[in-house]
């Protein structure tokens, strides 16, 4: 058996929900950095010609502000409720490869701080051709310095954990289901964690190749982004954004998933048209293929080009609809219990709604040529993003947080957390509709008075630090309930899924005896769960031991990732020793120890 | 013509947009071309049909929180799973809208962007890291920033970069278009009233990318024919033992002739072509007014007042500097 106690426990764990742990609390202090990050950038735009930060460091802060809460913070935070959650709600002992889950928290720890790290140095190199680094701004001549190295070699290396993650909860979700757990009686938020997995593994290849070339441009002096030996600047956009529209659903199809557990616990309803809800998720991890060139409606595809892809992000609006209606149709005569997390739950459906229907209007190209790169796109972005998946994992928070830590965290203070949060998202990013159709564009770090667009960038701001406020509550109501707070026992909601079946938190092995599922909703149509069957072999539960290798694995990328940025070859047969050695040992460590 | 529809929305919100004064030079949502009407036109509708979801989604929300809040004492509520007429009817809803959307969108994409008419006004658009060049082919004339264009002409912008994407926005006039290195792209438009257009560059393009803004000044045509003719042939010549020779000299001396052109004095093409700078309004891609003090800010710190600016700090003598303002302001 690992060892359970003292800090070496955690950096050999490979228990599924220790991991899931150290993936929330580094995502969060992510989220915070991040979010400190917003909080300067909208501190700077308070008001016109304001000089709180330099040009060149207001670039640096919306490229890691959007860098680091999409690849750090919120992919991360619903990785954090995968490893969590899923293997309770489909009744597992652990996800199907316990080191490699292991590996991928490492290396995405690892990346996050190679990124962060540019901050430190002197000059603090830190990136500055935005989130989607787009060529030919991206190459040696345009961006002579390590910024754009440390993006490109931190983007590869997340991608590795993410790709890592998404092969390992395809193979638990397909393979551990405990008997009985049909696809179609899995609970939604394991539906959309495997359709999320399933977009994973097929997206994040791509952003690699491009990646791989924009390295080679930089590095070996290759112009597949440069238009003079007859590459195309282009070509980038395609493959990012072939990349980054799946990445959108990524992000939002797990808060879905999680809205999709909650309003049927606190309505006491099961989901409106569960098969429907299910499909619809499948459907959109689909379409959102379809659909990458809506964000290039400026780059002049021509009327074929832009007329299709409006029709595929039109169409990409039913089956999100239809998700809507059917939440609403659950609450629809239920008995609506109004806690935290339902709170944060119909706030996802609210404000996700607002961000659905400005993306129908981006979804027209010539009405999006007057809307794309402003301010209102950074609204629908804001309002999907934040009101939706941030929105969405609070309520996942709320919701699961007394099966992770065994105490409840306090309503009042939850409730507080909700309505800052829920007022100041709207202060702070329903004026940029207003302020982007009145003609200010995004990534701008200053703006002429002129504009007439002062006041509502002075609301903004002050919207924005309110959320900073929710989050100092949400803060203070974990610090508060660790010791203090009520205590959950097994079912503090009266869930309907497999995970408040067992202990809160969950014994190691989870489950003393895999359940036999005979229904959708396990807690509410079955009484036989909770007892141990007649004549029922417990057997010796199986806990797979810890090990350092996935750790060391792990810490071979950073090191291959330091040799292009020290420019120093012998680095990087360090990097790749250290890379080895820990697969080879980790692939000959005996499982059990 | 159709009728102007612009403002129409505006109405709905006169508070928050009263509060925030105005005027909005750069708003989208004043339209004063063929090319920015039809845009407008077709995000009203499609405006109008979000709006009616919103209301209907987020009454139908509240209405059911209200009413089916936990009562003590209640039952538990009948387990529905689902409903496939419902299912079908908000599948078909959403669906059915969508196509009222599509098909003005399809019809206004292939509209506005047809070839241009074969009386076009042509200008060439090139940005760079962060100013505009325009061109006008037929004119032989090459300026910088402020574009001018007759009104009730159509206007063929052919849009390129020299460096970096750029992208091309005079919200009052048209969307936006990428410049695109190995592209070229196009906007066509007609302006509808004369006045004076803000805009600004809206792709991220680097340090200074908020300090690339651009007018365009719509004209009538004798005024606009009269700025073409103003336009063209030499610069100004400074009259001998002026102060103005003085600042021409310097011009020479402080290598400016190294990046800018000013016909008949120097034939630099890495910065703007300065033959007439005097007659522009504003300096600095529209960054600062086009004043004596202004420039002396400019020319004495180019990094300070755009960073990252490609024209470098100089140190120069004060009398030179007022010579070289004094140069350049003549070169009207």
């Amino acid at each position: 058996m690992s060892a359970t106690k003292g800090w070496r426990s955690w950096l050999t764990t490979t228990d599924h929900k220790r991991i899931g742990l150290l993936y929330f609390w580094t995502a969060f202090v992510f989220f915070l950095i991040g979010g400190l990050e917003a909080l300067i950038i909208r501190a700077q735009l308070a008001r016109p010609g304001n000089t709180v930060v330099s040009a060149e460091t207001f670039n640096q802060l919306f490229t890691m502000h959007g860098t680091t809460m999409v690849f750090l913070a919120l992919m991360p935070l619903s990785a954090a409720f995968f490893n969590y959650i899923v293997p309770l709600q489909i009744g597992a002992r652990d996800v199907a490869f316990p080191r490699l889950n292991a590996f991928s928290y490492w290396v995405f720890v690892l990346g996050g701080l190679l990124l962060n790290a540019s901050w430190l140095l002197p000059h603090h190199p830190a990136p500055d051709a935005g989130w989607f680094g787009y060529a030919n701004l991206t190459s040696r001549e345009f961006s002579p310095g390590p910024n754009i190295d440390f993006w490109l070699l931190g983007l590869q290396i997340l991608g590795v954990a993410s790709l890592a993650a998404g092969f390992n909860f395809i193979v638990t979700i397909l393979n551990l289901r405990a008997p009985g757990m049909k696809m179609m009686r899995l609970p939604v938020f394991s539906w959309m964690t495997l359709v999320t997995s399933f977009l994973i593994i097929t997206a994040f290849p791509v952003i690699t190749v491009a990646l791989v070339l924009l390295m080679f441009d930089r590095f070996f002096g290759t112009h597949f982004y440069l238009t003079s030996a007859g590459g195309d600047p282009v070509l980038w956009q395609h493959l990012f954004w072939i990349f980054g529209h799946p990445e959108v659903y990524i992000l939002i199809l797990p808060a879905m998933g999680i809205v999709s557990e909650v309003l049927p616990t606190f309505a006491r309803k099961p989901l409106f048209g569960y098969t429907v809800v299910v499909y619809s998720g499948v459907l959109i991890g689909f379409m959102g293929w379809g659909v990458w060139s809506h964000h290039m409606f400026s780059v002049g595809l021509g009327p074929i080009a832009d007329s299709v892809f409006s029709a595929t992000t039109m169409l990409i609006a039913v089956p999100t609809g239809v998700k809507i209606f059917n939440w609403l149709a659950t609450l629809w005569g239920g008995q609506i219990r109004a806690t935290s997390a339902l709170h944060f739950a119909v706030g996802f459906i609210a404000l996700f709604t607002i961000g659905g229907l400005s993306g129908v209007m981006h979804a027209s190209p010539p009405a999006d040529l007057q809307q794309t790169d402003t301010y209102f796109v950074v609204a629908h972005i804001h309002y999907v993003l934040f009101g939706g998946t941030v929105f969405g994992l609070f309520a996942g928070m709320y919701y699961w947080w007394p099966k992770m830590t065994g105490r409840l965290l306090g309503e009042r203070l939850g409730k507080l957390h909700f309505w800052l949060m829920f007022v100041g998202m709207n202060l702070a990013f329903f004026p940029m509709h207003f302020i982007g159709l009145l003609g200010m564009p995004r990534r701008i770090y200053t703006y002429a008075p002129e504009l007439g667009v002062a006041k509502l960038n002075l609301v903004s701001t002050v919207g924005a630090f309110l959320i900073g406020a929710s989050i100092l509550v949400f803060l203070i109501n974990v610090w508060r309930t660790r010791k203090r707070g009520k205590v959950a026992g097994n079912d503090p909601w009266g869930g309907a899924t497999l995970e408040w079946t067992i202990p809160s938190p969950p014994p190691p092995h989870n489950f003393d005896v895999i359940p036999t599922v005979a229904s959708r909703l396990p807690r509410w149509s079955m009484t036989q769960l909770t007892a141990i069957p007649e004549g029922a072999e417990l057997g010796k539960p199986h806990a797979p031991a810890g090990s350092w290798w996935p750790l060391v694995a792990a810490c071979g990328l950073p090191v291959l990732a330091l040799a292009p940025l020290t420019h120093t070859l012998w680095v990087a047969f360090l990097g790749a020793a250290i890379l080895i050695t820990g697969i080879y040992r980790w692939a000959f460590e005996p499982f059990e120890v | 013509m159709p009728p102007y529809r612009r403002h129409r929305w505006l109405t709905l919100l006169p508070l928050v947009l009263a509060a925030c004064g105005g005027p909005f030079p750069q708003s989208a949502l004043h339209p004063e071309s063929d090319y920015a009407r039809s845009l407008d036109a077709l995000f009203h509708g499609i405006f109008w049909w979000a709006v009616l979801v919103f209301v209907l989604v987020e009454s139908l929300l509240l209405f059911i929180l209200l009413r089916y809040r936990q009562r003590a004492g209640a039952a538990t509520p009948k387990p529905t799973h689902g409903h496939t007429v419902l299912e079908i009817a908000w599948t078909l809803a959403p669906a059915l809208i969508l196509v009222f959307i599509a098909v003005p969108t399809m019809r206004t994409i292939f509209a506005t962007q047809q070839p241009p008419a074969f009386n076009a006004l042509r200008i060439e658009v090139i940005g760079h890291q962060w100013w505009w060049e325009y061109r006008y082919p037929a004119a032989g004339i090459v300026t910088a920033n402020e574009l001018h264009v007759p009104v009730g002409r159509p206007v063929d912008l052919e849009i390129s970069t020299a460096d970096v994407i750029h992208s091309f926005w005079a919200p009052g006039l048209g969307g936006k278009r990428d410049l695109i290195p190995g592209h070229v792209n196009r906007i066509t438009f007609t302006a509808e009233s004369i006045g004076t257009f803000t805009g600004q560059c809206a792709e991220f393009c680097g340090e200074s990318h908020a300090n690339m803004r651009l007018r365009v000044a719509v004209e009538s045509d004798s005024a606009f024919r009269a700025w073409l003719a103003g336009q063209g042939g030499l610069g100004r010549l400074a009259a001998k033992g002026s102060v103005e020779e003085k600042g021409r000299d310097a011009f020479r001396r402080y290598g400016c002739i190294a990046c800018h052109t000013v016909t008949g004095v120097s034939a630099g093409v890495i910065g703007p072509n300065l033959t007439h700078v005097g007659s522009r309004t504003t300096i600095a891609a529209g960054v600062l007014p086009n004043t004596a003090e202004a420039l002396a800010r400019w020319i004495g710190d180019p990094p300070g007042v755009k960073p990252g600016a490609r024209m470098p700090k100089l140190p120069m003598a004060p009398a030179d500097l007022t010579a070289l303002v004094a140069y350049l302001q003549s070169l009207k």
